[in-house]
């Protein structure tokens, strides 16, 4: 694997007109992947699942040189109809199209010629993979006091011409004083056994809010991993909905910094597997100063072989007296087969706190399944009833009434 | 200046520390073959306890010592440390209770321990009044009568090496981790209990009457062995405050209970925590594990942890016989500088396993506290269960409690519940109490009570009300 890297790396050197500091950015990143390679199980946070063995089994040797130059057709067909939305898409990692004809121009900026800072992200080897090899970036800019008339939707799309085993990209938001910006990930994937490995790197200022969900939903063979940060000010709310359930690993990392007070992390989750799917969501909601809030609520239907880990981490700072912070987390095991790891983790230094976590895991209540039975329903549409009951707990929570309702279509959850 | 010297010169600073001058036999400083080999031959060991020493040496020489654990503590140089000194003569200790640190006193009277007790616990001489080797006797008696095997385990290895050989390192096995490596290779001493079948242990059994209980040195080693249908409770430690003279304390607890066996082994920990400002303390690195081996067993752990600088432990069940019943009962208490990071596993391998964890952390002045446990349900652990609940209080904002805890769940028949709170205790709460004539110590002492009576009540009846006095104690000097 050290060869191919190399290679590839000097290619990405040579082909993109970088800058030096750039060049040293990514020199420097590249080193640091080099050393440690892909997280493996030693490593505490990769502990239930173990990255660098699903690469071996399910890619192989991995290439990492991804070729901008050639334009991919863009279907049409997935996008989503019911939803009027401006778009970004990505087809095979490379960027096809922009699209922000319901929004005013002077509103929202987007640049594509982001010196690198000279700090360097310290966070894990998949994040210095993403800063040596991902092509340029892009930073979206909602000015202030601007509201997006609709939705952004970033289609991740892949199709079977994909030359590449690995996907990097990177993605950096700014949202001004009081703007807002509503931003559904949509993955669709027709290519079979890669890698993608995303950035997205958000910065709230004061009174901004930004909703964020991300939707897997079509079956694939890919593997994934999602790194969120989100940096939030004064009174900002930041709400995460993820939506696990197509791509036969996906890694969610959220990582809330609540630097202003008064503001307040909402993350929601589902996790539904199926057979040997391995999904996980890891976030860690740093409560740095007073009065800050966050709520976590994640579930998860496990079928047959499948494995779900959760790890979420509440860390409450000396200064961050009166912090409200809670966490959930529920899983449904509906086979022998299936499994459920999960670390709710609190790390508390202020005294005047509000914290607490929960975590249950165990199969479907056999009374209430004799309860629906015994009022004529069958053993089958008993069992489908509780779970989506279950799920829509979740779903219910998010706060846009219209996406709500797409991801309650888009699941096929009843009301 | 040679170098021993200097290190004397440097632990010079550790009151309680290496300083003392030890004139008896001792093993030569270091960790070699030939220091093992020595312990080995002064206790007169069978050649197949130095083979097993031997072996978990080598294992331990390929070990590296762990770092992941929340409170840090500067390197230990294992080469400079003795890992065998004979026990203390008379004329070494202190002749009467006015050599004592009056603070030590003063602990003693709020705890209400008797004068004759007080001189026991620091190894001076009793008088006649209180004889605790005609006391232990009277014990011994009884215990023999239902052929109750209750020693040290040097006299076991002695005495029923048959037993020992059969069941040391069953559970702490010599491949074990860094310190319980180190702990197989150099233990020196420990309790050894063996219940025979159908038998209930007709009293509490605790080294506190076990003569030459004192002075087991750092590594102790005890096993516990209920067999069939037999039941015993143990106690280990008291509340009294103990101080020790060696600083890391690293030892291994091994119980096994076969089918029907019920073994309930409680812990009352009060060593030297260190000063105010965090100097000196004890490490009390320890790994306790039981294993419920037979069908319809049930091992449970309490345990009060007040003392130590450093508390690292997590007392443990594997849960390997069907309908077996772990549990786990916890309340650790942190002031000034002490750190504790202490919690326990729970793994199910067994059907209709279940396994219930109650643990309360209050931490207060500038300590740390950490609850870290594992709770695994195997495929093959049809039908557990687990509840978990564990609950902090913070007292200040400079301290720090941190809940990690581990699910594992591979069984769709299991049912994990696992809840965890932290708060503090609320001006409300105090304000009553205050109104009703307590001072704010007082009130706190209520309070914490409160928070910690489940753990409390499993306690061991005359254990429990000097446990509370502990509580209180502990805290002192928290509520400004």
């Amino acid at each position: 694997m050290k060869e191919q890297l190399k290679i590839d790396f000097e290619k990405i050197l040579k082909k993109t007109e970088l800058s030096k500091k750039n060049i040293s950015f990514k020199k420097d990143h590249f080193n640091k992947f080099c050393d440690s390679g892909f997280p493996s199980k030693k490593l505490e946070n990769w502990k239930f699942l173990d990255l660098n063995q699903i690469i071996k089994k399910n890619i192989g040797e991995i290439s990492f040189n991804n070729d901008y130059s050639i334009t991919n057709k863009i279907d049409t067909s997935v996008f989503i109809d019911c939803l009027e939305h401006n778009k970004i898409i990505f087809i095979n990692g490379r960027i096809e199209k922009i699209d922000f004809h319901y929004e005013d121009k002077n509103k929202i900026e987007i640049h594509d010629d982001i010196e690198v800072e000279n700090k360097s992200e310290n966070i894990n080897s998949l994040i210095d993979l993403n800063n040596a090899f991902s092509n340029k970036y892009y930073k979206i800019l909602v000015k202030k006091d601007y509201t997006p008339k609709k939705p952004l939707i970033i289609y991740h799309l892949t199709n079977e011409k994909m030359k590449t085993k690995i996907i990097n990209l990177r993605l950096d938001f700014e949202l001004e004083q009081s703007s807002s910006l509503k931003l559904i990930d949509f993955f669709d994937d027709t290519s079979d056994k890669n890698f993608t490995n995303i950035f997205y790197k958000f910065d709230l200022k004061q009174d901004s809010i930004l909703k964020n969900y991300k939707i897997d939903k079509s079956l694939n063979k890919n593997l994934k991993y999602f790194y969120n940060n989100i940096d939030q000010e004064k009174n900002s709310i930041s709400e995460t909905f993820v939506l696990s359930a197509g791509s036969n690993y996906f890694k969610n990392e959220i990582n809330c910094n609540l630097k202003g007070e008064y503001s307040s992390a909402f993350i929601n989750g589902i996790f539904s597997l199926k057979e040997n799917q391995q999904h996980e969501i890891r976030s860690t909601i740093n409560h740095l100063v007073e009065n800050t809030k966050s709520y976590q609520l994640i579930k998860s239907v496990l079928g047959k072989n499948a494995k779900a880990a959760y790890q979420g981490r509440i860390y409450v700072d000396s200064k961050a007296q009166k912090t409200d912070g809670y966490q959930l987390s529920k899983a449904i095991l509906l086979d022998g087969t299936s499994e459920f790891n999960a670390k709710p983790e609190l790390e508390i230094y202020a005294d005047d706190v509000k914290c607490s976590h929960g975590s249950a895991s165990g199969s479907l209540d056999e009374n209430s399944i004799f309860y629906l039975m015994s009022r004529g329903l069958s053993y089958k549409q008993s069992k489908e009833l509780l779970i989506n009951g279950f799920m829509l707990d979740v779903v219910e929570k998010i706060t846009d009434a219209e996406i709500k309702n797409l991801i309650k279509n888009m699941i096929g959850l009843k009301e | 200046m040679d170098t021993r010297e200097k290190d004397i010169e440097k632990l010079k600073d550790y009151k309680y520390g290496f300083t003392t001058n030890i004139e008896n036999i001792k093993a030569p400083k270091g960790l070699n073959e030939d220091v093992i080999k020595f312990i080995s031959n002064i206790k007169k060991e069978p050649k197949w306890m130095l083979e097993f020493r031997l072996k978990a040496f080598e294992r331990f020489k390929l070990l590296k010592e762990p770092n992941w654990q929340k409170p840090k503590y500067p390197k230990i140089d294992y080469q400079n440390l003795y890992y065998y000194s004979a026990p203390k003569s008379l004329k070494d200790k202190p002749k009467s209770l006015d050599e004592l640190d009056p603070k030590l006193l003063e602990t003693y009277k709020k705890l209400g321990i008797p004068l004759q007790e007080q001189a026991r616990l620091n190894g001076i001489a009793v008088d006649a009044v209180f004889d605790s080797v005609s006391v232990a006797t009277t014990f011994k008696g009884e215990l023999t009568k239902h052929g109750i095997i209750f020693c040290s385990m040097s006299e076991a290895i002695q005495k029923h090496p048959d037993l020992v050989k059969k069941y040391l390192g069953t559970v702490i096995p010599t491949t074990d981790h860094f310190f319980a490596t180190l702990n197989s290779a150099v233990f020196t001493d420990g309790s050894f209990v063996y219940i025979p079948e159908g038998v209930k242990c007709p009293m509490e059994l605790s080294t506190y009457f076990r003569i030459n209980a004192s002075e087991t040195g750092q590594f102790e080693r005890t096993l516990i062995i209920a067999d069939k249908g037999s039941y015993v409770s143990y106690l280990e430690g008291c509340t009294a405050p103990m101080r020790d003279e060696n600083q890391l304390h690293a030892a291994n607890v091994e119980l096994i209970a076969l089918d029907d066996a019920e073994i309930k082994y409680s812990t009352v920990q009060n060593w030297y925590p260190g000063d105010e400002n965090g100097k000196g303390g004890i490490y009390n690195f320890v790994t306790k594990r039981g294993l419920c081996k037979g069908k319809n067993s049930k091992i449970s752990w309490t345990q009060v942890e007040t003392g130590s600088a450093i508390t690292w432990k997590y007392p443990s069940c594997i849960l390997k016989g069907d309908n077996s019943i772990g549990e786990f009962y916890s309340i650790a208490i942190t002031n000034n500088h002490q750190k504790a990071d202490t919690g326990t596993k729970m793994i199910h391998l067994g059907k209709n396993t279940k396994s219930k964890i109650i643990s309360k952390g209050i931490s207060a002045g500038f300590s740390d506290m950490t609850y870290r446990g594992l709770v695994d349900i195997n495929s093959k652990a049809k039908n557990s269960s687990n509840y978990t609940q564990c609950d902090s209080l913070l007292m200040g904002n400079k301290c720090g409690a941190h809940t990690v805890p581990y699910i594992k769940n591979k069984n769709f028949d299991s049912h994990i519940a696992h809840e965890a709170t932290t708060s503090k205790i609320s001006e409300d709460q105090l304000h009553y109490c205050q109104q009703r004539g307590l001072n704010s110590e007082e009130a706190v002492g209520l309070i914490v009570n409160g928070f910690c009576k489940e753990v409390l009540q499993q306690l061991p009846m005359e254990f429990a009300v000097e446990a509370q006095k502990l509580v209180g104690i502990s805290l002192e000097g928290s509520v400004g």
